[in-house]
């Protein structure tokens, strides 16, 4: 009984603990975080970042993958190369991108060299070099999940649309889309909370101080520059709250397409 | 797309394949073939034998290495499947899990941008054509196998299009199922009046759907004739062991009058009848189990003596193996009792057996 509580120890303690402040009653810390400015507004900071990186990681991926559903030559090769930023993790890459986009950075000096862009290029330090890196510490992530869910689909499927008459066009809107839609909703899902909980590229590469103060900041402050467990226990909740509330939407879409298996028929 | 045809061309298509080590090998040698409407056609072989190869390059899901097929005067091996517009039954059916019976069976109509009022008529007669009336919101998962075959075959005929194309659409059928769908495919082919083209490697079922058959290997056809034609008069040594001739024997020839064979071995001689030019001292000679019976009393000539080895039971007849004194194993479908262990005589009539060329190495 105890053993199968294990994991959930840490949750329930913290749970308890935020509703334990050091002053005042029980929903203090919460009262707290909603009326302090620089604490409720990480959490739109934070949606600000995760949505539109998971939104592009998945809408980028999918294409990327559909085209590699049919094994070639290639498949293996671009498949290795979009994959590889997953092993590199997200302090090397926050690094390599303060090297490469920073104002002194190759980036900037080949632009200003071939005049393509001529005015200063701030890439890191601010909101885009924040997004830039979760989308690259993410693509691998959702792209592998998606090239699974496509690969999993019988291609026979969509030679029947092609003999019906469907053009490759329709035979992704009507074949792929559908069958695939659930997965879709599935690998937002995934790469959403991944992406929720960005800290070291927030730190590394944002403005922690403004656009990028993002709740996990918020949660580390009050844990470890205040001291105040009980206060980072309820950013924590709220934190974990509003995932849950990004993850419940989006899976209750799913109940809208056709969740089954993927292939034609018995055989 | 055209919806109506008179001919079919398929001129020397070739379809070839890498192969191990890089070497292409031909999947299909120019299969010449001409297809007239309210035509039905097997092609009739081994798995590996090209046949669905073909299909695929009708159907446009597989590009021609060489050839050409033209509609009337419409050359259309250049277009993709979803501008040739022919109906096709795939093996494993193809249905859309997603889709219910009735969004499956009116997809090809959707495609074709057909008013909705016109998609439900035409799907509800189509629907009732296969004898599905009642399953439209069902999906495909929650059908059996042999409903969801008949919706396969609706979604392709829905369309009206002027050749239908099936690949073994029986094979994942029992028994029964398999002869029940038989007779209904043969039947939709009529009401339609236009050409099928049905690929199996089941001779009975090439046997009586078929106008004309088929018969490939290795990529090469083999035979093209009536199904009279390919089970009693098969072009070759390949042909005949498909067609069921069970027995093929290697003997010495020792007389040829006409198209009248003598053939000897220790054990037997045989009067046989020709049908290709022989070479050499050697011929093949094929026999059906069902033409051969075990002899009550010596008869004249082609008679063999032999010692019943096995015996199996198959209800009106059973299927007798008769090992002669040289150890030649003869398969015989005999209505007669026989025991194991008991000396026969097997006879066989000069017209059943047919003498080919010596096989070469097979």
């Amino acid at each position: 009984m105890s053993e199968a509580l294990a994991p959930r120890a840490p949750f329930d303690r913290a749970l308890l603990l935020s509703f334990e402040p050091p002053k005042g009653g029980a929903l203090a810390n919460y009262v707290k975080f909603f009326t302090t400015d620089n604490l409720w507004t990480t959490i739109g900071k934070t949606l600000k970042l995760a949505l539109p990186a998971t939104l592009i990681n998945v809408l980028v991926a999918l294409p990327i993958a559909y085209r590699m559903r049919i094994r070639s030559r290639w498949q293996r090769t671009i498949t290795t190369l979009l994959v590889v930023p997953i092993t590199l993790g997200t302090v090397l890459i926050a690094e390599g991108m303060l090297t490469y986009f920073g104002p002194k950075g190759w980036l900037a000096q080949f632009l200003q060299l071939t005049h393509i862009y001529d005015g200063s290029i701030r890439l890191t330090h601010n909101y885009w070099g924040v997004l830039i890196s979760l989308v690259i510490s993410g693509f691998p992530f959702a792209f592998l999940l998606i090239l699974s869910y496509v690969t999993g689909i019988d291609p026979v499927l969509a030679r029947a649309a092609s003999t019906l008459g469907a053009d490759p066009k329709a035979q992704f809107r009507h074949i792929y889309l559908p069958l695939l839609a659930p997965g879709l909703a599935m690998c937002f899902c995934l790469a959403f909370v991944q992406a929720f909980s960005v800290f070291p590229s927030a730190v590394l590469l944002g403005a922690p101080a403004g656009p990028t103060r993002v709740i996990s900041i918020a949660a580390y402050e009050a844990a470890f520059e205040q001291y105040d467990y009980s206060l980072a226990s309820a950013i924590a909740m709220i934190m974990g709250f509003v995932q849950l509330v990004i993850v419940a939407i989006v899976l209750s879409l799913r109940s809208w397409f056709y969740r089954g298996p993927v292939t034609g028929g018995k055989g | 797309m055209k919806q109506d045809f008179n001919e079919l061309r398929l001129d020397r298509v070739t379809r070839r394949f890498a192969g191990s080590g890089g070497r292409a090998f031909n999947a299909l040698s120019e299969l010449t073939l001409t297809i007239r409407r309210g035509e039905f056609i097997a092609l009739l072989g081994p798995s590996g034998c090209g046949k669905s190869t073909a299909l695929n390059c009708i159907a446009g899901l597989l590009p021609l290495s060489g050839g050409t097929i033209r509609l009337d005067d419409t050359r259309i091996d250049t277009l993709p499947p979803e501008r040739r517009g022919f109906g096709m039954v795939f093996q494993n059916y193809a249905l859309f899990p997603h889709m219910s019976v009735a969004k499956n069976i009116g997809f090809g109509l959707r495609m074709r941008g057909v008013g909705s009022a016109d998609i439900d008529a035409r799907v509800a007669n189509a629907m009732k054509l296969v004898q599905l009336t009642g399953q439209e919101h069902k999906l495909p998962g929650q059908l059996s196998g042999g409903q969801q075959q008949r919706v396969a075959i609706a979604r392709a005929i829905v369309i009206e299009p002027p050749l239908i194309l099936m690949d073994e659409p029986l094979s994942n059928l029992d028994a029964k199922l398999r002869l029940e769908t038989r007779s209904e495919i043969r039947r939709i082919h009529r009401e339609l009046g236009r050409a099928t083209i049905y690929v199996t490697h089941d001779q009975d079922e090439a046997l009586s759907l078929a106008d004309r058959i088929v018969v490939m290997k290795d990529g090469v056809v083999q035979q093209i004739a009536t199904p009279r034609e390919v089970y009693a008069q098969p072009a070759n040594l390949h042909v005949a062991r498909f067609m069921g001739y069970r027995n093929v024997l290697d003997l010495a020839v020792t007389g040829e009058r006409d198209d009248r064979v003598t053939l000897e071995a220790p054990d037997m001689k045989l009067t046989g009848t020709r049908k290709l030019p022989l070479d050499g001292g050697r011929a093949s000679v094929a026999i059906r189990p069902e033409e051969m019976t075990i002899a009550t009393q010596p008869a004249a000539e082609n008679v063999i003596a032999g010692r019943v080895d096995s015996v199996e039971y198959g209800g009106r007849d059973s299927l007798v193996d008769v090992v002669t004194p040289g150890g030649t194993r003869l398969h015989v479908r005999a209505a007669v009792h026989v025991s194991l262990g008991q000396s026969v005589l097997v006879h066989v009539p000069p017209e059943c057996v047919l003498v080919y060329p010596r096989e070469t190495a097979a």
